[in-house]
């Protein structure tokens, strides 16, 4: 394949790349005024990226996909569809951000910085390379840029402690992850002499060496930190509560679509022949996430802290999928990713609008007191959002838990599919808990009126997507996401 | 389409659908009224389905198949047995409406809204022919149950709004499983083709346990039954009234439709369990029930007591038994539902469920003490009363396969003889001793409203029980039709005596003559 054809295939990486740097530019000397510019600039870049992912999903040309670069770099449907929703939550993260720095700065200015949107631009080039990734290399690269651009976003208010604190807890155990990952992907290369995934399944196809073995699991054991996997997941709760809220609100949705993608392309594309391997190890982690992230969710004050536990949590649900291991339960992770993308948004851009009467943001559980009187709408949308995390019919949340315990049962594993499920009723216990504090208890009186439209109409779009009449979708995402998760078991 | 040339199972969800997003918006006084107009069009509606129902026509009737959810479908269809329970859900829905019309004054429009999305979600229960679609309705009554316990509840309510959602929750997930299973197994989704699935005998074990715990959760059967009272004395009286008069049938709902004929081997496997659970209920419940100084308390303890009539019926295995547990799902269904509206009209004047905070009560409130001694009467089983012929039917169905069941669970009905007359006794009979009892008004026009209907078809189904169950015996043939295969044998070997040779001798001219005629 033609060097061309190849820069043709990384349209939306060099979309993003190259405004990216422009803006870096833009910023560097528009200064601080310029940061609504280069945000509407980068927004557009994510919408033209979008476009080309969007099109390589859609139109029949590309039905195939292809592989750029040597087989380093492959555009398939399951790629298209991922970068899709990773470039919707980094828009959705760009247009939230400026109404939360306004008041955040010190001395109330605002905290709004060009480098905010060129950072997510980065990493989303990263992540769009993590999803496309076939070879280690890519990998590596990929989850690195967008690793680097999250712990500077992480602590982007540098001057509030949590932030800061958020971005180095973050930075030091990201780094070991990508340590540890790093290990195993020299193990994998030692023991089968390839980076690439097709030739790390050819060689497993032989039988898998102790060796290679250990290096398959330290692959895993990175992957599972960066997905927030129990029990890497410990991070997660601090960054979550300590970044500020329009970067948690990127971290909980861009890249765990990234990181849960890539994890799904290793384990079927590169470790595929070796399914028994890894299903164990899959099945523990997926168990362990339900369980920790429903359990660990029940002392939260914190709303954001709670979040982060119900996003182990659904981490947990998803790799359900993973570990039965056939087609079926591709699609339904990515049909779980999709609705997990709106609830996820929907419930941190409602938290994004929860201040104070002096404007500053309300992250306490026991501030939402009485909110259904308050503002009723925000209120019935939060509660949509947490009976749809809990995965209670009639709200789409329930078609992706629906979806991943039919691959499990599909696949013989009805015991995890039981025990799953069975955990799941740990968890509706902290979503009931939101409502209830929203419901029932006496109005704390702490929340104020919002003006921001664009919270609004971002917060409904959500709600609309997770209510039942996101049920008439499911002809339209099943199709989307079977057609990607073949994609991925093309070699089969 | 079906008999009637429009969708009308799908009009009646769509109705109370829309009125409850309308309501959502409305003041307090047009909410009441939204609410009763949607309520009593769909009971309308209601009438105009039991009027065209054919009796003896086809098993499924109405039916609507739209497989607009790609891996489900919008598939509804009635037959006999969903009929009545839907008949019976439309037919207390406005009845609710108007016991919340003075005793709710806070977030009305809201409160109307929970209970349109209960009266959709309950339609769909019953007329759900897809499995998912009828898990879907089932699991989401979770939700507006939860707050309209939570929001409009008592003092305890946070507490029993949470035990009422987990517990029957954490019964129903595995029920998912199991589903997930069983479509996969058969390749449909469909109920009607579910119904006559042969799953294999090991498999039906599992499956019929993993129902049963979504079941025997929402029936209640003890000892699963412990959210039931918690949850009926923080419930408003309309909250209490959906979830005795509705919400308890979906057990036994389940079981008559999923339960037995999707699994018949298991279900006779399981006999004894049934059979152990609901003599344990029976006498158990009953007792408590008697000790109980909380008249809501009491009513919901009895209705555990009745739902385990309604086991040993479904389980019985036979047509005797299949029609009294329907007819005693029916009965309870409108006769606890008054019994809590009774309490409710004495709690709106004196705001306590004490039973000893009343007494005398025939004296000023003859109207009341008239009305409440008929709905004490019918859940006694007295005859003429509608519950006198579900219990008589299905105790005559447990008798035909076991004795002792049979023994045991009657004297449930003399043990609810003793609570409920024990109750009347102190709440109706004796002087007014209470100042602010002597001053309470009896029965308003509105409350008159509420209960002469309920009473009327509990006279109804007493003295011509004909008419409720017509619809639903060929599809009570036809369930006995498909058990019959694993019927579990009775303990009573009724058989024929063989006539004893007679000697020989001077009867010998006898016999000829017997012969000759």
């Amino acid at each position: 394949m033609s060097v061309g054809n190849s820069l043709y295939l990384v349209a939306p990486e060099i979309i993003l790349g190259a405004s990216g740097l422009l803006l870096l530019l833009i910023g560097a000397w528009g200064g601080f005024k310029s940061s609504r510019l280069v945000s509407i600039l980068a927004v557009a870049a994510l919408f033209a990226a979008s476009a080309v992912a969007f099109e390589f999903l859609t139109n029949p040309s590309f039905a195939d996909g292809g592989d750029a670069f040597f087989g380093q770099y492959r555009v398939d449907k399951f790629s298209a569809l991922t970068k899709l929703l990773i470039y919707i939550s980094a828009i959705v993260s760009i247009i939230i951000a400026p109404r939360f720095f306004e008041n955040a700065g010190s001395r109330r200015t605002s905290a709004m910085r060009p480098e905010y949107p060129v950072l997510i631009l980065f990493a989303s080039v990263g992540m769009g390379m993590m999803v496309s990734a076939v070879d280690l290399m890519t990998l590596y690269i990929g989850l690195e840029l967008n690793s680097l651009a999250a712990y500077v976003l992480a602590s982007f208010l540098r001057n509030d402690e949590r932030s800061a604190e958020a971005g180095l807890k973050y930075f030091v155990l990201g780094a070991l992850a990508s340590g540890i990952l790093l290990f195993g992907m020299s193990l994998l290369y030692g023991f089968t002499g390839t980076t690439s995934f097709n030739g790390i399944n050819q060689a497993f196809e032989g039988g898998l060496s102790t060796g290679a073995l250990f290096g398959l699991i330290f692959v895993l054991a990175g992957m599972a930190f960066k997905i927030s996997a129990v029990p890497f997941h410990m991070w997660t709760p601090d960054v979550y509560e300590g970044a500020p809220t329009p970067v948690t609100t990127f971290f909980a949705t861009a890249p765990k679509v990234a990181a849960l993608a890539l994890t799904m392309r290793l384990a079927i594309e590169a470790f595929g022949s070796q399914v028994a391997a890894w299903q164990q190890i899959i099945i523990f982690i997926a168990l362990a996430s339900i369980v920790v992230g429903a359990a660990g969710a029940i002392g939260q004050t914190n709303i954001k802290r709670l979040l982060a536990y119900s996003s182990i949590n659904n981490v947990g649900f998803i790799l359900i999928g993973l570990a039965a291991a056939n087609q079926a339960g591709a699609s339904a992770m990515l049909v779980y990713l999709m609705i997990y993308v709106a609830m996820t948004l929907g419930s941190f851009v409602a938290v994004l609008d929860l201040r104070d009467a002096d404007g500053n943001q309300v992250e306490e559980i026991s501030s939402l007191a009485g909110l259904s009187k308050s503002r009723p709408a925000l209120a019935a949308a939060m509660a949509i959002f947490m009976f749809s995390l809990a995965g209670i019919p009639p709200l789409f949340g329930f078609w992706g838990k629906f979806l991943v315990f039919e691959a499990a049962v599909k696949a013989d594993l009805i015991l995890l599919a039981a025990l799953g499920i069975a955990a799941s009723v740990i968890g509706a216990f902290y979503y009931l808990k939101v409502i209830k504090v929203m419901y029932f208890d006496e109005p704390a009186d702490v929340v104020v009126k919002s003006d921001s439209k664009s919270h609004a109409i971002i917060i409904a779009l959500c709600a609309l997507f997770v209510s039942p009449l996101g049920y008439l979708l499911i002809p339209v995402l099943g199709n989307i996401a079977d057609q990607a998760a073949a994609a991925l078991f093309w070699a089969f | 389409m079906n008999e009637l040339g429009f969708p009308i199972l799908s009009l009646m969800l769509a109705i109370p659908t829309i009125a409850a997003i309308v309501c959502l918006f409305l003041s307090a006084n047009s909410a009441r009224w939204m609410a009763l107009i949607a309520t009593l069009a769909n009971l309308a509606l209601g009438i105009v389905l039991w009027l065209n129902y054919d009796i003896g026509g086809a098993q499924w009737q109405f039916t609507e198949n739209a497989p607009i959810f790609g891996r489900f479908s919008w598939a509804l269809g009635i037959d006999g047995i969903a009929l009545m329970l839907i008949m019976l859900s439309v037919f207390l829905m406005p009845i609710c409406i108007g016991a919340s019309w003075e005793a709710i004054q806070k977030r009305v429009g809201e409160y109307m809204a929970a209970f349109l999305f209960m009266e959709t979600l309950m339609i769909g229960v019953f007329a759900a022919q897809d499995i998912f679609l009828f898990y879907i309705f089932f699991e989401a009554g979770l939700i507006p149950m939860y707050l309209i316990i939570g929001i409009w509840g008592g003092a305890d309510r946070i507490y029993a709004s949470y035990k009422f959602f987990l517990y029957t929750l954490l019964g129903s997930v595995l029920m998912l499983i199991a589903m997930l299973w069983m479509t996969n197994q058969a390749g449909t989704t469909d109920i009607p083709t579910l119904m006559n699935y042969d799953f294999a005998p090991e498999a039906q074990t599992w499956l019929w346990l993993a129902f049963f715990a979504s079941f025997a959760v929402k029936m209640p059967m003890w000892p699963v039954h412990t959210w039931l009272p918690d949850a009926h004395v923080q419930a408003p009286t309309a909250g209490s009234v959906i979830l005795a008069g509705v919400l308890l049938k979906l057990g036994g709902y389940g079981f008559i439709r999923f339960s037995l004929p999707m699994f018949p081997e298991a279900s006779a496997q399981f006999v004894w369990l049934i059979f152990g659970l609901s003599m344990v209920a029976v006498v158990y419940t009953s007792l408590v029930a008697l000790v109980q100084h909380d008249m809501k308390k009491l009513i919901a303890y009895s209705s555990v007591a009745h739902m385990a009539i309604v086991t040993v019926g479904l389980f019985a295995f036979n047509k005797q038994g299949l029609e009294g547990a329907m007819i005693v799902m029916l009965s309870h269904g409108l006769v606890s539902g008054a019994l809590f509206l009774c309490v409710g009209v004495i709690y709106d004047r004196l705001h306590t469920r004490e039973i000893d905070r009343y007494g005398g009560l025939s004296i000023n409130m003859p109207k009341y003490a008239l009305l409440f001694l008929l709905f004490t009467m019918a859940s006694i089983g007295l005859p003429g009363t509608s519950g006198f012929v579900g219990e008589f039917l299905s105790l005559l169905g447990i008798y035909k396969v076991s004795s002792w069941v049979a023994l045991v669970c009657t004297t449930g009905i003399i043990l609810g003889a003793g609570y409920m007359l024990y109750l009347y006794r102190r709440v109706a009979y004796g002087d007014l001793v209470h100042e602010d009892v002597k001053a309470m008004s009896d029965l308003s026009g509105r409350e008159m409203a509420l209960l002469a209907p309920i009473a009327a078809v509990v006279l109804w189904m007493g003295v011509y029980p004909e008419s409720f169950l017509a619809p639903m015996r060929q599809d009570i043939t036809t369930l006995e039709a498909r058990i019959a295969r694993a019927q579990p044998q009775g303990d009573a070997q009724i058989t024929m005596g063989v006539p004893k040779k007679e000697e020989k001798g001077e009867h010998g001219s006898h016999e000829a003559s017997e012969g000759g005629h």
